[in-house]
């Protein structure tokens, strides 16, 4: 289960800050999505039927990409 | 389910992209996402379809104004004007041949361009042969045909004297002359120096022998040059030659050969302005030329013509590639990298351009920082090692702006082989100009001797 770091804040524009480092990002509004669904505690597999659900895309690419966002989320130090 | 399809969101990759403040960070500021789905009217998509990716794409509209807008402006400056095509910079026969509908000579650096110009149709006596290496035999065709031959070297001038007297032919000549124009280097490595008097001493040979008939001086100061006065520096040196060739033999010279190097928009890698920014437009480089030329003191009458082998500024900006995205990747320290299906083989002004490259679809304004591969499996072949892009997917399309100019003659079958090239008229119709090429085109020259035929593994 990937857990968002407490404390992150993401608002509405995409602004998203971070408290402990002082570091602050620009998210695009499925990135800000799927950090709130992380944040909500929901799983990999939940969050990817509701992309699929919610987009035109199709399964292989819909993971490789949230396998990817994750790793820019552990790279930039925003989850534990 | 289809409709149910349609009511679903367009999908964009989840981006996440920090944010410095007040830091330059080396990707600039600059972003791409002005996305170009059209070519002349025709859809890249559509292209790409029909012709396959990567494609490179001419548009003849862009190349015929671009050789009418030149002309106006030399033209509008100096009474006596004629421009000669460039065939190294891009030889391919369609392309020769839309500068030849337009007015323009040949200028050709070797005996294998020269036939491309006959076959063209150019005829002989409009081909200016410039190049340190003629044969003899290439000068005999040469001489026989009275093409313009611009000699390099002394060496060259005594086998065209010997081969001029064997055929008993006089023939019409240009010496190159090389000189300090205040640009460094000095492009010294063709033809005759001006300064330290090797020019003259070739202007005296020439004269002397009365075997050869002088009617040209020809130079080419550089390449990609920035600097319009440096051209102004270059005119003024040829028409002195000209008119101390006027004082000391009664010869008119009836031509001035300027050569190229005018730059074209492209980005220079290391360079602080986009090329777009940064390069003088033609007409500050016809101002210096003109200027120089009508001011130097020769009689009205008595005017020089002003030959151009303008390459480059002619065609860069006609020219693009198409492709396609193979895959993205994230690199250890965190940026991505796009791979795609055009490398560095076809490409080969990536090594000192930044070249434009465009998104062919649309994208909403975020970005990320990105480093483009191309497909070779070798580490040279990077496209841009940094430019910022909107998120691409795996089979999204962009297009490369400015590879008009040395791409198609200095690309190489390296790894992958060479994809069509098509050129698009002015009425939007598509054609192809050079076919993709197959395994047969590689390996006809091909043999292998007996004993290597067959093998056991």
């Amino acid at each position: 289960m990937v857990k968002i770091k407490k404390n992150i804040a993401v608002s509405d524009t995409g602004f998203l800050f971070n408290p402990m480092t002082g570091d602050s990002f620009s998210v695009n509004p499925i990135g800000q999505e799927i950090i709130r669904a992380f944040q909500e505690e929901k799983g990999e597999e939940e969050i990817l039927e509701e992309i699929l659900e919610a987009y035109r895309v199709d399964r292989s690419t819909a993971e490789k990409d949230l396998l990817d966002f994750k790793k820019m989320l552990a790279h930039y130090k925003l989850i534990d | 389910m289809k409709e149910k399809e349609m009511e679903k969101k367009s999908y964009e990759r989840p981006v996440i992209k920090p944010l410095n403040s007040g830091l330059m960070n080396k990707f600039g500021t600059r972003t791409e996402y002005t996305p170009v789905t059209h070519i002349d009217g025709v859809s890249v998509k559509s292209l790409i379809e029909e012709y396959g990716s990567p494609l490179f794409v001419f548009s003849e509209r862009k190349i015929r104004e671009n050789i009418r807008d030149a002309k106006r402006i030399f033209e509008t400056r100096y009474p006596k004007v004629q421009f000669a095509w460039s065939y190294k910079t891009n030889y391919l026969n369609a392309i020769c041949r839309t500068f030849h509908q337009e007015g323009s000579w040949a200028e050709v650096v070797s005996i294998f361009e020269y036939h491309k110009a006959v076959s063209n149709g150019v005829p002989p006596e409009k081909i200016l042969f410039n190049g340190p290496d003629k044969t003899d035999e290439d000068l005999r065709i040469s001489v026989k045909n009275d093409s313009l031959i611009h000699i390099d070297h002394l060496d060259e001038l005594y086998r065209l004297i010997e081969i001029a007297g064997e055929m008993h032919k006089k023939p019409r000549v240009a010496i190159r002359v090389n000189m300090d124009t205040g640009v460094y280097p000095i492009w010294d490595r063709f033809g005759f120096n001006y300064e330290n008097g090797q020019a003259w001493d070739a202007i005296n040979k020439i004269m002397a022998g009365d075997k050869l008939n002088l009617i040209g001086l020809h130079c080419h100061i550089g390449t990609y040059m920035l600097t319009p006065s440096a051209y102004g520096i270059a005119a003024s040196k040829m028409a002195d030659l000209a008119l101390g060739i006027k004082r000391r033999y009664k010869k008119n010279i009836s031509y001035i050969d300027i050569g190229g190097g005018f730059a074209s928009k492209n980005t220079l890698k290391g360079s602080y302005q986009l090329g777009t920014d940064a390069v003088p437009d033609i007409s500050e480089y016809a101002e210096q030329i003109a200027g120089s030329l009508l001011n130097a003191g020769f009689d009205t009458d008595e005017l020089p013509y002003l030959y151009l082998e303008t390459g480059r500024a002619l065609i860069d900006d006609a020219g693009f590639l198409l492709g396609t995205v193979i895959s993205n990747k994230r690199l250890s320290d965190g940026r991505r990298s796009t791979i795609m299906d055009f490398g560095v083989n076809i490409l080969f002004t990536a090594f000192w351009y930044d070249h434009k490259v465009s998104p062919a679809q649309e994208f909403s304004r975020f970005t990320e920082d990105t480093v483009l591969y191309g497909p070779l499996c070798m580490n040279i072949d990077v496209i841009r090692e940094n430019v910022t892009l909107p998120p691409l997917n795996a089979g999204d399309h962009v297009v490369v702006h400015f590879v008009g100019a040395y791409n198609i003659t200095q690309s190489m079958q390296f790894i992958a082989l060479r994809p069509n090239v098509v050129m698009i008229d002015l009425k939007g119709e598509s054609h192809i100009i050079r076919k993709a090429e197959t395994m047969d085109d590689v390996e006809r020259n091909e043999r292998i001797p007996a004993h290597l035929e067959n093998f056991k593994l």
